[in-house]
């Protein structure tokens, strides 16, 4: 009998070292993947040159690395400010207001609300009544994704700081806001930005929100108000398309876009574990 | 004194300021809902709710819209890839636990976490040009050979194997979704009280009764909320699917036939709608995704939120 349970136990066990093994193998096989293809596909002049036309080999995909670096930076630029301010008020103002923690709960929800909603949200809020896509939408779109993002993580950041610190510049005359600078922005600085670097990783990989919102361009342009090509969107469109150049050039974007996030992602997680070793 | 006033000033304008920032959560969800109503109601007026979801007619040229086969879709799919990721995460979650040496631990379930930060277009893409092609292959005729000849789940496994089907997007979406299973139940079981655990290995249990009767049964709560959060992200998953499942109005037949999900057809056919009408019903498709999602995530994260302050 307990030899039976013994054995049970071997042999549960075992399966679970086997789950983690699963887990595993997907990981590199797909990375491992992306790696082999990615490789053949980067030349200088897949970044440099501007794409051909359809059908014709040799093209580049600066227009598209272009357009997804101007997106995400105007993302960037729109929703890192709110979301801190955001988090700022949950964490210290509203600390103690019932209603602070129904918004950071919705938050939480929205983190994880589909991103093709958000794109066709701000389809309808922003691209039917001007009538042509912009990357300035596409944009506003991934900004919408990020915000509920950074609140959150700023919110916890900023809770992590010791309340007594805060009373230290409280009995010192500080007004409130001057004790977030000086005191709470500082502490919690290198948190918030992990926080800021894990949601551009989460949105620079974003296709869906994108595909209603900036659309594409077969063209290099800097235009915010035009549509702009990215290059999750070029990975859709050439991936499905019927071109031998055209998967390759796809397998080479898909090639940028995980050793960005991968790289982004570990380096937050890095950050992470650092300062709560400390 | 003119100092103390200025303070005063900037303190409540920063205070307002932040106090706006953060509503704008609120006021993001509640826009999401009311355009999407608004956008939808052409469709609602003409085709009613159960008329919607009953209807599986998708034709723009006769202008008739129905939702029934990309709602199906969208939970079968998910229903798949749940049961295929839910003993994986959670055997993952047991085992960087409570069996990996704990030098281990940290790199591995780093590892499982980067499966949720590869992203879903990476997915998709190396799922039809590399994964599709060894299900037709190998993968779904094996199965064929092996399952399909049972009686009842046998005709889960017929048709032809294509490789662009059902069986493929759910091995996808479960490999996505099970990080995040797998790191919800791993910090639910870090909560279990070492005392617990202890008084069972003293009565002479195996590591294995006590993850059984004393780890799982403690953060069934957690477990719960890890696999809801799991089942909102499989719900609205996009790129992964549109490029394994193709776009085909069609029920399902078995495992192996093309079928659409709700995101699928608003990414193909979403900047294709060139009548009112047909926008509008992907806009009631997209709304009904929504409060689909919303509903689950909610029940999901209240969960979570329970096992955190037991």
């Amino acid at each position: 009998m307990i030899k039976r349970r013994k054995i049970i136990n071997q042999i549960a066990l075992f399966i679970c070292f086997l789950t983690a093994v699963w887990g595993l193998f997907w990981l590199f096989f797909i990375l491992f993947d992306v790696v082999r293809h990615g490789l053949t596909a980067l030349t200088p002049s897949l970044i440099l040159n501007d794409p051909a036309p359809p059908g014709v080999s040799g093209g580049g995909l600066k227009h598209a690395i272009l357009g997804h670096t101007l997106i995400t930076i105007t993302a960037t630029l729109i929703g890192v400010p709110i979301g801190i301010l955001g988090g700022t008020f949950l964490a210290e103002y509203g600390r103690n207001w019932a209603f602070s923690r129904i918004i950071s709960f919705l938050a939480d929800i929205m983190v994880s609300v589909p991103a093709i909603i958000v794109g066709a949200f701000v389809y309808a809020l922003f691209v039917k009544p001007i009538g042509h896509f912009s990357g300035f939408a596409g944009a506003l779109a991934l900004a919408f994704i990020m915000i509920p993002v950074i609140v959150r993580t700023t919110e916890n950041m900023l809770s992590l700081i010791p309340w007594t610190l805060r009373e230290a510049a409280f009995a010192l005359g500080a007004p409130y806001y001057k004790v977030i600078f000086q005191i709470v922005y500082r502490g919690a600085g290198m948190g918030i930005f992990t926080g800021i670097i894990l949601a551009i990783a989460r949105v620079t990989g974003e296709a869906a929100p994108l595909l209603f919102t900036s659309f594409n361009n077969a063209f290099t342009s800097y235009n915010l108000r035009e549509p702009l090509a990215s290059l999750t969107v070029t990975i859709f469109q050439y991936a499905m398309g019927p071109y031998e150049d055209w998967h390759r050039q796809a397998w080479g974007a898909s090639f940028l876009i995980t050793l960005f996030i991968l790289g982004l992602t570990l380096v937050g997680r890095y950050l992470i574990k650092r300062r709560f070793k400390h | 004194m003119a100092t103390f006033k200025r303070e005063y000033l900037f303190n409540s304008l920063f205070l307002a300021i932040t106090a706006l920032s953060s509503f704008l959560v609120i006021a993001l969800l509640l826009g999401i809902f009311l355009v999407l109503l608004k956008e939808s109601l052409p469709a609602f007026q003409r085709f009613g709710f159960l008329g919607f979801i009953l209807s599986s007619s998708w034709d723009p040229v006769k202008e008739n819209f129905g939702g029934a086969i990309p709602l199906f879709g969208t939970l079968v799919t998910s229903f798949f890839a749940l049961i295929l990721a839910i003993p994986i995460a959670l055997g993952i979650a047991i085992f960087i636990t409570e069996v990996a040496p704990k030098s281990l631990r940290e790199p591995i379930g780093m590892a499982i976490e980067l499966l949720a930060a590869i992203p879903s277009i990476i997915y998709g893409m190396w799922g039809l040009f590399t994964l599709a092609p060894i299900q037709s292959k190998y993968i779904e005729p094996f199965l064929q050979k092996t399952l399909g000849s049972l009686p009842y789940f046998g005709k889960l496994f017929s048709g032809t194997p294509l490789g662009i089907d059902i069986f493929t997007a759910s091995l996808i979406l479960s490999i996505m979704i099970i990080p995040f299973t797998a790191s919800v139940a791993r910090d639910a079981f870090q909560l279990v009280p070492p005392v617990l655990k202890e008084s069972a290995y003293g009565v002479g249990a195996t590591k294995w009764e006590v993850i059984k009767d004393v780890v799982i049964p403690y953060c069934k709560l957690g477990i719960l909320g890890g696999i809801g959060l799991s089942l909102g992200r499989a719900l609205g998953e996009t790129m992964a699917v549109a490029f394994v499942l193709g776009n085909l109005n069609q029920f399902p037949s078995s495992l192996f036939s093309a079928t659409a999900t709700v995101t699928v057809k608003l990414a193909n056919e979403f900047t294709e709608a060139d009548k009112d009408i047909h926008l509008a019903s992907l806009f009631y498709l997209a709304l009904l995704l929504f409060i689909m999602s919303f509903t689950i995530l909610a029940i999901a994260k209240y969960f979570i939120q329970r096992t955190g302050t037991k």
